[in-house]
């Protein structure tokens, strides 16, 4: 069987210069091997639909890993089982390509059973085979999960015991199971009546790819004389008494009739249009005059913290971006994942007129509290001198703390007044901008616009930001 | 352009999109998830494909496959995805692929948590996964860095043929700082070695087999040569304060910013130290570091992880000077005051930490 590679297909390379060694004709398959006859299958199908320079062909490890010697075509060389995400990532690349998956019983069946499930599932408009020798062809003869209960191997020396290595997985009616793949079908390569029609097979799996129609599989039951230690003619026949009884013949699936090939879309921005796609575009020169405000006040580092709810993230994030807005060095750090769901947040902002250090503020200048334990566990950290501002409608104590600065703000009820109690985040903001004028309120409106994802509730915000200011700035110190 | 408040995460995809990457590989994972949610929402806005893997196993084999077809690829995933990806690292190492491999580190061993710690730096700087092989490592420690870096990233993994990581950690995936974004990166050339499906590449291979041993060896020697070659041309680090400096402080990415703001405080009290980042951790600053130690009295390397960085500060400085440590680990960052206090009480009072 070997020998019928020589009459070649044009997919095939003339000579084999990859192979090293001295016979750069031969192939490097045992006598007797399956792989040699599914490879011309293959290469013949490439010729006839003209298909060859644009195809690409995944060797996966195993006795075909060395299937780029003979394949005139783009040649990748994959990880053991890796070929189906191989074949996915350049076929994503390069949609016009024709991609082959070819893989035998090890690599596809078992260490690979996630990378080829998933490629099906996904529909990749993809071709895979699937070579099923029932054994582990390369590495000597262990057992493959196609291997037949009873079936002796180097690994299952008593034969295959389904209590201990489990039963031979039947490939094709477990892709055909899923609901993208398009064509699933298991051939036989024991007679040439057979051949004839696993060749129809392969063609057509490789036409559906030509098509665009999606993904398309073929198991092909094939013989590994050297594995079994059978010689070739006995090894047809261990297939045909054998392997036939458990994984009989036949398409498992086909909608190559019924569905509709799909379209390869090509877009390709140019660099203005990829500035706007990415969000990037516009200009946030605002030209906002600076604020005057008292030295104690400047470079301040804050913590914001309170319950999840209550908009603490989002409070920072806009004190952070307004602080931008005004030409200052900014960063916002957030607490985030588990620390989150006990029910607390907390984020850190620096504003300064230098390059931000330390994102991260663990004895803050500015102690933002809009719930009691927050308070009750930030209170100390707060430098001498600093300020501890609190929604005093949600907090029943005070600040112990005499050598710092305190506004109590009862932001919660105020805004309720205004009409919405998750607001009182703003108000509160406002309130320390007003207290310290360390921003200019416009900064503060410009980075509403874009932390408030609906547009409909910045009006609202403004309002809770102006409440917030007066309040702030009718009781500066 | 316009300055823009960003995470650390987003800013990596705004950054990979300008660089003219196209496709992106990968599996959810926290301190990492915005970089898929943020690919999800942006590749395919660009015409380019977010595919989420069924593993990290599965995503960086894509990003092998997208590779080999000569475009610009990348894949993000956060510590125990690493571990898993360094299979198709390795292979993609010996293929000579080039790809970007976004590390936003977490807690570990093992499931560990999701907060911030820089204890992958053996497994992403040493190579990590089989083979005589490296990996370029850069490593940001701003916002803007994670966008301009990860631009970075591909140039030099195209240059070298070669995975680059960013390695950077939860917080400042996390973190969101003002970032002037470059202009796109337009008109991308093609690759003689890449396979295009078409005529003209057809006869390329892309493969890390070499069944004959000798054959192997001329491969890896071909490799050491190019990691001397990166050794030589890519070094990148920061200097703050090192001029008049006694005492050097050694630290990297979310580290740094700790350490800039403790220098400050320390020359506040007129304390000769200063700070030296590096900012590629292969290659390491070694030349850099073997320098300063003709002039300075100590050096003290602050990690959060449990001493792996300092290793290559110790070869750097081959027993000159001495070199102190301090470090945290499971999720625990130093704070500025932390690191000032142990400054004065390893550096200048020679107490153990
Ligand atoms: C990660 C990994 N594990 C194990 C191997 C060793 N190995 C090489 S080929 C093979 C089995 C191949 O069997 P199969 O897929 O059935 O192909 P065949 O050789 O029979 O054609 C194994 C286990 C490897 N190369 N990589
Ligand atoms: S070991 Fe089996 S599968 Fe491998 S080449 Fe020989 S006959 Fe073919």
């Amino acid at each position: 069987m070997a020998t019928k590679i020589l009459e070649k297909a044009k997919s095939f390379y003339d000579t084999y210069e990859r192979n090293p060694s001295a016979d750069k004709k031969m192939p490097h398959y045992c006598p007797g091997c399956g792989h040699g006859n599914v490879h011309k299958m293959i290469a013949e199908a490439l010729d006839d639909f003209g298909v060859a320079d644009k195809s690409i062909l995944i060797s996966p490890v195993g006795c075909s890993v060395f299937a780029y010697y003979y394949f005139d075509v783009g040649n990748i060389q994959a990880a053991h089982g890796r070929a189906p995400a191989v074949a996915t990532g350049i076929k994503r690349a390069h949609p016009d390509s024709v991609v082959i998956s070819y893989q035998g019983d090890g690599d596809l069946a078992a260490i690979g059973t996630a990378e080829i499930l998933h490629a099906a599932n996904r529909g990749e408009n993809l071709t895979v085979f699937f070579v099923n020798n029932a054994i582990y062809g390369m590495t000597g003869g262990q057992m493959a999960p196609t291997t037949l209960v009873g079936q002796k191997t180097t690994t299952t020396p008593l034969g295959r015991q389904p209590g201990n290595e489990g039963f031979p997985i039947k490939v094709a009616e477990l892709i055909s199971q899923l609901e993208a793949p398009v064509y699933v079908e298991r051939v036989s390569l024991v007679d040439n009546k057979l051949r004839a029609k696993a060749r129809i097979a392969i063609r057509k799996a490789i036409k559906n790819q030509v098509d665009n129609l999606g993904f398309s599989l073929v198991e092909i039951l094939s013989p590994c004389p050297s594995g079994w230690k059978l010689d070739p003619v006995d090894s047809l026949k261990w297939i045909e008494e054998n392997m036939h009884k458990n994984f009989p013949i036949g398409v498992f699936r086909d909608l190559t009739k019924e569905v509709e090939p799909y379209k390869i879309e090509k877009v390709n921005p140019n660099s203005d249009e990829i500035i706007n796609l990415l969000d990037i575009s516009g200009e946030n020169d605002l030209s906002l005059k600076s604020t005057e405000t008292s030295d104690k006040y400047k470079n301040p580092e804050i913590k914001i913290a309170g319950f999840g709810g209550q908009g603490i993230l989002l409070m920072g994030a806009a004190l952070a971006q307004a602080g931008m807005f005004a030409d200052y060095h900014v960063s916002w750090l957030p607490s985030y994942g588990p620390e989150m769901r006990g029910g607390t947040a907390n984020c850190h902002v620096n504003v300064r007129s230098k390059e931000v250090g330390s994102p991260m503020v663990s004895l803050p200048t500015v102690l933002i509290g809009m719930n009691r334990p927050s308070l009750e566990k930030f209170e100390n950290d707060v430098v001498p001198g600093g300020i501890i501002i609190y929604d005093s409608s949600l907090i029943d104590i005070k600040p112990k703390r005499t050598d710092i600065e305190v506004l109590a703000i009862p932001a919660t009820k105020m805004a309720d007044d205004i009409g919405n109690t998750r607001i009182a985040n703003m108000l509160v903001m406002g309130a320390y901008i007003g207290y310290t004028n360390l921003l200019p309120k416009e900064a503060i409106y410009e980075s509403l616009k874009t932390a408030i994802k609906r547009k409909r509730f910045i009006e609202i915000n403004e309002k809770a930001v102006d409440a917030g200011y007066e309040f702030g700035k009718s009781h500066r110190k | 352009m316009a300055k823009q408040l960003l995470k650390g995460n987003h800013a990596i995809v705004k950054g990979a999109l300008l660089a003219g990457c196209r496709l992106y590989f990968g599996y959810p994972i926290t301190p990492a998830s915005e970089i898929a949610e943020g690919a999800a929402l942006y590749f395919p806005r660009l015409g380019g494909t977010f595919l989420q893997a069924e593993s990290e196993v599965a995503a960086i084999n894509m990003v092998y496959g997208a590779s080999s077809g000569g475009l610009r690829v990348m894949t993000a995933s956060s510590s125990p995805g690493i571990s898993l990806k360094q299979e198709g690292v390795s292979y993609a190492a010996s293929a000579e692929l080039p790809m970007v491999i976004v590390n936003i580190m977490r807690g570990g061993p093992g499931l560990g948590n999701i907060a911030p710690e820089q204890s992958d730096y053996n497994q992403v700087v040493k190579g990590g996964g089989h083979g005589n092989y490296k990996v370029p490592v850069l490593a940001p420690n701003s916002v803007q860095e994670m966008c301009n870096l990860t631009m970075l990233a591909f140039d030099i993994a195209e240059k070298y043929r070669t995975p680059v990581y960013i390695l950077a950690d939860g917080y400042i995936g996390q973190m969101m700082e003002p970032v002037e974004f470059p202009k796109p990166v337009m008109n991308l050339p093609r690759h003689d070695w890449a396979i295009y499906a078409d005529a003209e590449s057809k006869d390329n291979l892309i493969a890390s087999i070499y069944l004959d041993p000798e054959e192997l060896e001329e491969h890896n020697r071909k490799l050491q040569r190019k990691y001397a070659e990166i050794e030589k041309n890519e070094v990148r680090l920061e200097e703050f304060m090192l001029d008049d400096a006694k005492y050097v402080l050694i630290g990297y990415g979310i580290v740094s910013r700790m350490l800039k703001t403790a220098v400050e405080k320390l020359r506040n009290e007129n304390i000769p130290i200063g700070l030296l980042r590096p900012k590629t951790l292969f290659p390491f600053p070694s030349k850099k570091i073997k320098e300063i130690t003709q002039r300075i009295e100590k050096f003290m390397v602050i990690e959060m992880s449990n001493g792996q960085m300092i290793d290559d500060v110790r070869l750097a400085v081959e027993g000159k000077i001495p070199i102190e440590f301090y470090n945290r680990m499971g999720g625990v960052v130093p704070s500025t005051d932390e690191i000032v206090e142990q400054v004065k009480k390893q550096l200048l009072q020679g107490e153990r930490g």
